[in-house]
């Protein structure tokens, strides 16, 4: 028996399927153009929507540069909270442990941290030890350089680092990460499937979750990164937010392909 | 109906007031013993350490009020492990209703830590639950758990089974969130108000 097959016996744990909304001003925006709704922006319809479809969590990022923009998230994430009844996590801002309260007590489940933990690593630890690992998502951006090495960025992918991508997961893990979320920013946007064995690389370094983020063009790019890149959830935008993979048809695929999934 | 949902220093409490309200009903959010004792059903909610919780627990006599309730109790997460008699998280002894002690998941490849995400319950056999629940999906995240033993009603298989809802007397649990399992989640709290 494979080694695969042995570890599904032990694990009947559904594979994630998580949709990402961007939020600006507290409206989502990016390419959300469904029918039949009265406003395609609302976060709260479009959460209920996505729960209804079979999304496992949802993650909301604010990209909204302004201080006023800020509160009008912390709003929205009180209106998600009160009507989705799915987890959910937000990202987007978050610098210090003060962003990470106002966000939990307005009934976030998890938030995820970028630059912020690459810049203060100790973030994580004070998360972990003021809110308990589970809420802390770190998520990393990084790219494969020429000599094949994984290196992490800053910034949304503008700044490089010193830092290589499995030693400073491995270390966001001790320090206290509940998840990992691995963006590849040279997969990202370019749909031609996730980065798998840069995924795979991370699952066997680490005893914690790891979502793949960026790449997904297809179904079979789901499959591959939970079966080559053994990753434990797969997160996408636009194939999702312009219909092009509908969640239902993609569970439905992914149980004829023997992934766990809900 | 009067259900009241017991505050203290755990994270995650909104999210049960929040699907309490969902199903129409107005719950309170309380350490008053007296409202806590005159609900028609209390609500043990909780994320968070199991040693610092009962400190606290202990502290404000909470301990006690929760151990002396009569009517239907529901444990969450946490909340369910407390009810336990102790935990290694902390190695602490709990509030003891549940003869069993809570244990770390110990962690073999390929099988992460924290249990977190959806996961099926099966060999159901409690009023808690509705029927055709079986294998119905439900909100996992913890690295404790409690075996299977005599006050199991539910089972989830994680490198094995352990017990995903727990019955003794008056006393629920659930190690999953239902206030966090859609649709499925809402029909177990439903279960759980008609008790």
């Amino acid at each position: 028996m494979s080694e695969a097959n042995i570890s599904q016996q032990k694990n009947m744990l559904a594979k994630r399927i998580i949709p990402c909304l961007d939020v600006k001003d507290g409206k989502v925006v990016k390419g959300v153009n469904f029918v039949n709704f009265r406003d395609a922006g609302d976060p709260v319809e479009l959460g209920a929507f996505y729960s209804k479809a079979g999304a496992d969590e949802l993650v909301f990022l604010d990209i909204t540069a302004s201080h006023e923009g800020r509160k009008t998230f912390v709003e929205m994430v009180e209106k998600v909270a009160a009507n989705v009844n799915i987890p959910f996590t937000v990202g987007g801002g978050i610098n210090e442990l003060s962003d990470v309260e106002r966000l939990l007590k307005a009934g976030a489940d998890k938030v995820s941290i970028n630059s912020a933990a690459l810049r203060n690593p100790d973030l994580i630890n004070q998360i972990a030890a003021n809110f308990g690992s589970q809420v802390c998502v770190v998520a990393i951006d990084a790219k494969q350089e020429e000599n094949g090495e994984w290196v992490c960025y800053l910034n949304g992918g503008r700044i490089p680092t010193e830092r290589k991508l499995v030693e400073w997961a491995v270390e966001a893990q001790e320090r206290g990460a509940g998840e990992i979320l691995f963006t590849s920013m040279s997969h990202d946007g370019v749909k031609t499937g996730y980065p798998n064995e840069a995924l795979a690389a991370l699952a066997d370094a680490l005893r914690i979750p790891v979502i793949a983020s960026g790449g997904a063009g297809t179904m079979e790019h789901f499959k591959d990164a939970f079966e080559k890149g053994k990753a434990d959830a797969a997160l996408a935008a636009s194939v999702f937010h312009f219909g092009e993979i509908k969640i239902d048809e993609l569970k439905a695929y992914l149980k004829t392909q023997n992934i766990p999934v809900r | 109906m009067q259900v009241a949902i017991v505050k203290y220093n755990a994270g995650n409490i909104h999210s049960v007031v929040h699907a309490i309200r969902r199903l129409g009903i107005e719950p309170i959010l309380t350490d008053d013993p007296t409202l806590l004792q005159q609900a028609d059903k209390v609500i043990f909610p909780g994320v968070g350490e199991a040693a610092t919780t009962m400190q606290y627990l202990q502290k404000t006599g909470l301990d006690k009020v929760i151990k002396g309730l009569t009517q239907p109790v529901l444990g969450i997460c946490l909340g369910m492990q407390l009810l336990c008699k102790h935990s290694e998280e902390g190695h602490v002894d709990a509030l003891g209703i549940f003869d069993i002690p809570v244990k770390k998941f110990s962690w073999v490849k390929g099988i992460k830590i924290p249990h977190m995400g959806w996961n099926q319950i099966g060999q159901l056999k409690s009023p808690l639950f509705a029927k055709n629940q079986e294998n119905d999906y439900v909100y996992f995240v913890h690295s404790y758990y409690v075996p299977v033993c005599e006050h199991t009603v539910a089972t989830t298989q994680y490198n094995g089974a352990f017990s995903a809802a727990l019955n003794k007397n008056n006393f629920y649990a659930t190690q999953f969130h239902p206030e966090k399992s859609g649709d499925v989640g809402s029909l177990i709290l439903e279960q759980f108000l008609q008790l």
